[in-house]
């Protein structure tokens, strides 16, 4: 019962939010939207008992990604009737992915219809008493090793490629130098003079 | 609890579980507003001392009721919307931080068992409702629609997110090291961690030391408190993303602030020293109540960050960013491998 009603409202707000974040037209509000349903979504893996992938949603993507989004898109200078004037343009890009998504969720209905995946037929069926991040952990090291060594060569590669990409030579900037700033001590940098009476400081 | 109102009193299971959880939130929500009240008092009181002040001491004996009487005024005041604001993003920013800081209590453990929701993804429910403490500041500075509120909230930004990956790389090692996400089964481990004097509390592990000391500062950064508190440097940014605010929505800010360093003064007592556990692990200090013991940290460690308030000066931003990313991030990383080598090289020869 409870599961039930829990079910509904989260699906009920993602569906929600993800219409709010395509049709609000402030890119903030968008983005805020946007959150809300990775917020849902992460209330929907908790519910089918995956918490360890609910964390990590909430994590990687409201807590890293999202804020990132809103940085760009605060900073953005947005004229917002020519964004109005470019929908004409996309719209046939639009209909084709949403066309798309359409006949990708029929498949999957038709699928279900025709019977459940067979579980215990997996490739690597899991002890449903093991907790998550075990379960994981036990599969990403072990079977799907490489793969994940492979997945995070190709976040290394990315984060290299964004530092080569920005990354420039400044000419005529002084930067910090750490080490000489800690090594100045108070008798190089101050001198003590006792001038006489009637007398200023000569520089 | 659960037990009390299905059994004494006689509800059906779901029903009790319902209400014993809402009375759990109410007990843990409401004696930490008192807290955030008492605890400012406190700060202030602290802060006047070492600059050989007296601090609030006309409203109630020794001013105690100092707070009680700025959140009267402070309620009683009229709240304004500033013309240019967004005016539901500028009303939901103090609501997002003030929730924030409050929901992340329902996985510390005050005692052997006395936990709201006692999850085995109890410290990523920590990172992840921390990480969601960015928002309430980044939107009040852009829906201000203000300079220097904006200015203050990409300060408070960038530096939550740097601190966070440090904060995050510190946690894996101490999971790593007591096995679980769990924080009572972190608290349990850290239980007579050496075998001819039993002290409790992972800190006292030579190993972990530095990581304890590197999560007290981030966690200053961390909750923008000094010398990190660039994002109100009131020299530069009057007073940060919170300018514009006024009335509640400006003291839900302050609330939420207040219970986000009592907050993490109790991760710092959890994770690294020992949380409701005596300092050692002898018989009769245990008769004292686990939560005494771990308020007593508590406040130990909101002393520490107050005497950081009284006494270090406000840290330059290019440091500030440098001390993050080029100090904390390769050692905290660096620990990681060195816990997990540690780890792995003490379990040679043992079955896994």
């Amino acid at each position: 019962m409870i599961q039930a009603i829990a079910f509904y409202l989260f699906a009920a707000v993602v569906i929600l939010s993800g219409a709010m974040t395509i049709s609000s037209r402030n890119p903030v509000h968008s983005v805020m939207w946007l959150i809300l349903a990775f917020f849902n979504a992460a209330g929907l893996m908790v519910l089918v008992g995956a918490e360890f992938i609910a964390m990590l949603l909430v994590i990687v993507y409201v807590g890293a990604v999202a804020v990132l989004f809103l940085f760009v898109v605060m900073m953005m200078d947005i004229d917002f009737t020519q964004l109005r004037t470019e929908v004409v343009r996309y719209a046939a890009i639009g209909l084709g992915l949403g066309g798309l998504l359409a006949v990708e969720v029929m498949i999957a209905a038709f699928a279900w219809n025709e019977g459940k995946v067979d579980l215990a037929r997996r490739a690597a069926p899991i002890d449903a008493t093991v907790p998550n991040i075990q379960a994981l952990g036990q599969l990403l090291y072990s079977r799907y090793l490489f793969l994940f060594e492979a997945a995070g060569f190709v976040l290394l590669v990315a984060m290299i490629g964004a530092i080569v990409l920005t990354h420039r030579e400044r000419p005529g900037t002084r930067a910090q130098k750490v080490a000489r700033q800690v090594a100045r001590r108070p008798q190089d940098a101050t001198r003590n003079v006792k001038p006489a009476i009637g007398q200023g400081v000569e520089l | 609890m659960t037990s009390f109102f299905n059994t004494t009193i006689g509800l059906p299971y779901g029903w009790a579980w319902f209400v014993a959880t809402i009375a759990g939130i109410l007990l843990i929500a409401l004696p930490l507003m008192l807290a955030v009240a008492m605890i400012i008092y406190a700060d202030r009181k602290i802060w006047a001392a070492m600059a050989l002040r007296r601090g609030p001491n006309v409203v109630g004996p020794f001013g105690l009721l100092q707070s009680f009487a700025d959140g009267l005024k402070v309620f009683l005041q009229e709240t304004i919307i500033p013309a240019a604001a967004n005016r539901g993003l500028f009303l939901l920013a103090p609501i997002i931080t003030f929730t924030v800081a409050l929901i992340v209590w329902a996985v510390v453990p005050f005692q052997a068992g006395v936990v709201l929701a006692d999850i085995n993804v109890g410290l990523l429910y920590i990172l992840a409702a921390s990480s969601l403490g960015v928002y309430g500041i980044i939107l009040s500075g852009w829906s201000s629609n203000s300079k220097y509120p904006f200015y203050s909230a990409l300060r408070a930004a960038a530096q939550m997110v740097s601190y966070e990956v440090a904060i995050g790389f510190i946690l894996i090692s101490v999971v790593l090291w007591s096995g679980s996400f769990n924080l009572s089964r972190i608290v349990e481990a850290q239980r007579a961690i050496w075998p001819i004097i039993p002290i409790n509390g992972l800190a006292f592990n030579p190993l972990f030391f530095p990581m304890a000391v590197m999560f007290l500062i981030s966690a200053l950064a961390e909750t923008q408190r000094a010398p990190f508190d660039l994002t109100e440097a009131e020299s530069e940014l009057v007073a940060g993303y919170q300018t514009e605010y006024s009335s509640m929505s400006f003291a839900l800010f302050w609330l939420g602030e207040y219970a986000n360093v009592i907050l993490m003064c109790a991760l710092n007592a959890t994770l690294f020293w020992g949380g409701w556990l005596p300092p050692v692990d002898w018989a009769p200090l245990y008769v004292v109540p686990g939560i005494i013991w771990l308020f007593a940290k508590i406040l130990f460690f909101f002393f520490v960050f107050s005497w950081i308030k009284a006494t270090v000066p406000r840290y330059r931003y290019d440091q500030l960013m440098r001390l993050g990313w080029k100090v904390f991030l390769p050692v905290s990383l660096f620990w990681v491998f060195l816990v997990s080598g540690i780890l792995m090289w003490m379990r040679v020869g043992v079955g896994a």
